[in-house]
């Protein structure tokens, strides 16, 4: 089960998510939008959900939670 | 009916709109129109409804528009400097097609002019003072009872063509007094406020228009979710900046209302029959034309007079008729000469247009409009 | 309680909004405030002016209405008044709300209605391409004042207190978690609630003012807000250059649409 819901069409590569990820998962692809770089580091914290201003990306809630 | 009263002309527009299920007023003091708010601050609590002093023309204006979509059927009231701050919203109501109504007890200007003088100066205003292409409407009242009736029809006009209407009353028959009979309530028609007869599964659209060209935007808190804007937008109410959107939105502002337009041009014709010249005349004005009209035709002379109540949209059919019947048209007015011009436009030529304009905050004498028909009559002879 | 996404206008969706700009995070405060409180999203309403913030109404699943400049209060005035069921929320912006808007916004809160207004500050006109606010800092450039602003701020939080407001509270785009709750804690009041949420504007205040991008802007905001209680013990000196954020100032006192339902009940029992 993917932890990220990252809906590209509402991105708008502000960098926002990228520069407050603690775990430097999130980067921006060559069109400019974010992807997870590396999904396997995501703790699932939820920062890149609660700083988005675009709404484009949502966070799995936790296994067992 | 019910018993006679003497009544004020204000007094008369705040009773008129509360029989037409008025139940929000907000305004802000200014002569000479603030007994309309002084009543309504007394009598709507009576009856459960709202009445508030806002901080400016501007807000009271705002207000009547926030309760009218929240489902009230509103009133505010003003005079040219006022009317001058609302004109913004207006446009605003035109456009988001908000019921509403305007009193505005027109004073001498501009400016702040004279405050408690009367005058007619306001005519052009009312057509043109928001920006933008948009139709309006505006009946001005003679009598104290028609300030009455002329109130129900501006609020019932507002909610068939979910339009601003203005009553453009003027300080004589504001402040004038006379006796009237009220109808009873069951002698008034009201026109409800329609509802949406869809709901969204069923493809509800805010702003898409029935067959009278008229939508149905659901009041606020009945579950339609809807959204009001001041920018040009589509059916769903949503903005849209698109040329075929921007010009469907305008024409059909115009239309809702020009497709009525015979019926609600209303107009009085007194000693019509046989008249070789025309007083084309409206509001505290017509009180003193009639009278020297009334005066000419007993010396014989063939005067007859026109009275409009609907100033906008303007009667051009009925002005048309007249000047192809009549040889000269006499249009006094309390201002530089306003009314004047639209009945140039529709005489087209058909006959001579005299303006008898007066500014000076006196209304005029019989006399006066008198020397003007007896002039008139001699120039038309030749 | 509804997912805060459940009160957006999907179909709408993606914003105008600049990339970086903060006031989507804003927007998103509102919806979760909504959902915590689990608002009947038939009897709420959002008042909107205009300005970027007033494009949000058109973003949220609600009866929404996008007034005039300046003129959200007293339009959601007439949606209280004439019908108190509803919960009225306005957004406005920092030009919107303290310059066309000042009136509106001092008479409010006088009047203590219940409305919650969230004023989107973003420190400039950024609609309509980066002119200066009243809420722009001193000597900040902005396209009206090439060589900086000449005149000051004022607080609108100090001004809504003397006014009469009875609840203040301050957020920042920074302080996301925190905004939800202190935008609730308003809606709650019954009274008239302002929420000042401060928020970047990297493209129209941020470049011209060397403030960096959208990131920057945030880290700024965490280093300038300060918590109240911590803020009134800093010195004059220390308080340079920062600003106290969290609930700032509560009140009781009656509120108007409650205050008139008396005047309707003394009137129609034939009394003054």
């Amino acid at each position: 089960m993917s932890k990220l819901i990252i809906r590209t069409n509402r991105c708008k590569g502000c960098n926002v998510c990228v520069a407050f990820c603690p775990k430097k998962v999130l980067g921006l692809d060559p069109l400019g939008k974010i992807y997870a770089i590396d999904e396997e580091s995501c703790i699932q914290c939820g920062q890149c959900e609660l700083r988005c201003p675009d709404f484009a990306i949502r966070v799995a809630p936790k296994e067992g939670k | 009916m019910t018993q006679p009263k003497l009544m004020q002309g204000n007094e008369a527009c705040a009773q008129g709109a509360l029989a037409a299920g008025v139940r929000f007023f907000g305004g802000y003091p200014i002569t000479p129109s603030t007994e309309i708010a002084e009543q309504l601050a007394e009598q709507l609590p009576k009856v459960g409804g709202t009445f508030i002093q806002m901080e400016d023309e501007i807000a009271s204006m705002a207000v009547i528009l926030g309760a009218s979509l929240a489902g009230k059927k509103v009133l505010t009231a003003t005079s040219g400097p006022g009317f001058s701050l609302k004109q913004e919203l207006i446009g605003y109501a035109a456009i988001a097609e908000i019921p509403c109504v305007i009193a505005n007890v027109q004073r001498v200007g501009p400016s702040t002019g004279q405050p408690t003088a009367p005058a007619q100066g306001d005519v052009m205003q009312a057509r043109w003072g928001t920006h933008g292409d948009h139709p309006m409407i505006a009946l001005s009242p003679w009598t104290v009872r028609e300030s009455f009736d002329v109130a129900v029809k501006a609020v019932n006009y507002s909610e068939r063509f979910r339009t601003p209407v203005i009553i453009l009353l003027d300080e004589v028959v504001g402040h004038m007094r006379e006796k009237v009979v009220l109808p009873t309530s069951d002698e008034i028609e009201i026109y409800p406020r329609r509802q949406p007869t869809k709901s969204k599964d069923e493809g509800y659209q805010p702003y898409a228009p029935e067959a009278d060209l008229v939508p149905n935007p659901a009041d606020f808190g009945t579950g339609h979710r809807i959204h009001v804007t001041g920018l040009v937008h589509d059916e769903t109410g949503f903005p849209s900046g698109s040329a075929k959107i921007t010009e469907e939105c305008i024409k059909r502002l115009h239309e809702k209302i020009n497709c009525a337009k015979d019926e609600i041009t209303h107009y009085d014709e007194f000693f019509m029959e046989d008249a070789e010249i025309a007083v084309v005349t409206y509001g505290g004005t017509a009180r003193t034309a009639y009278a020297a009209v009334e005066a000419a035709r007993a010396q014989g002379k063939k005067v007859g007079m026109v009275r409009l109540m609907t100033i906008w949209p303007f009667a051009d059919k009925i002005i048309k008729q007249t000047a192809a019947k009549c040889k000269g048209l006499l249009v006094p007015e309390m201002n530089y000469g306003q009314l004047v011009l639209e009945v140039e436009r529709a005489a087209a030529g058909q006959s001579k247009i005299v303006s008898l304009p007066k500014y000076n905050t006196e209304i005029f004498t019989p006399a006066e409009i008198g020397n003007a028909i007896d002039q008139l009559l001699s120039e038309v002879a030749q | 309680m509804k997912d805060y996404e459940e009160y957006f206008r999907n179909n709408r969706l993606p914003h105008i909004w600049c990339p970086g700009c903060g006031n989507g995070i804003i927007m998103k405060s509102i919806a979760k405030a909504i959902a915590n409180l689990d608002l009947d999203q038939d009897k709420t309403v959002i008042v909107s002016g205009i300005g970027c913030s007033s494009r949000a109404s058109g973003y949220m699943d609600f009866d929404t209405l996008h007034t005039a400049h300046g003129r959200a209060i007293p339009f959601a005035t007439g949606v209280k008044l004439a019908n108190p069921e509803l919960t009225v929320i306005v957004i406005t912006g920092d030009g919107d709300c303290t310059a066309i808007g000042g009136n509106h916004f001092i008479h409010g809160a006088r009047r203590n209605i219940d409305l919650t207004v969230v004023l989107f500050n973003n420190n400039i006109y950024g609609m309509t391409g980066g002119q200066a606010s009243p809420l722009t800092p001193t000597s900040k450039k902005a396209t009206t004042a090439p060589y900086g602003t000449v005149d000051r701020p004022f607080d609108p939080c100090d001004l809504a207190q003397s006014a009469g407001a009875t609840y203040i509270a301050r957020g920042t785009a920074f302080h996301a978690a925190q905004l939800p709750d202190l935008i609730a804690k308003g809606i709650n009041n019954k009274g008239f609630s302002l929420v000042e949420a401060i928020t970047p504007c990297p493209i129209s205040y941020g470049r011209r003012n060397k403030l960096g991008d959208s990131p920057a802007m945030l880290k700024l905001l965490s280093e300038q807000a300060v918590p109240k209680t911590a803020y009134s013990k800093l010195s004059v000196e220390q308080r340079a250059g920062k600003f106290p954020i969290g609930v700032l100032y509560e009140a009781q006192f009656g509120e108007y649409t409650e205050e008139y339902s008396h005047v309707i009940e003394r009137a129609e029992g034939g009394l003054k």
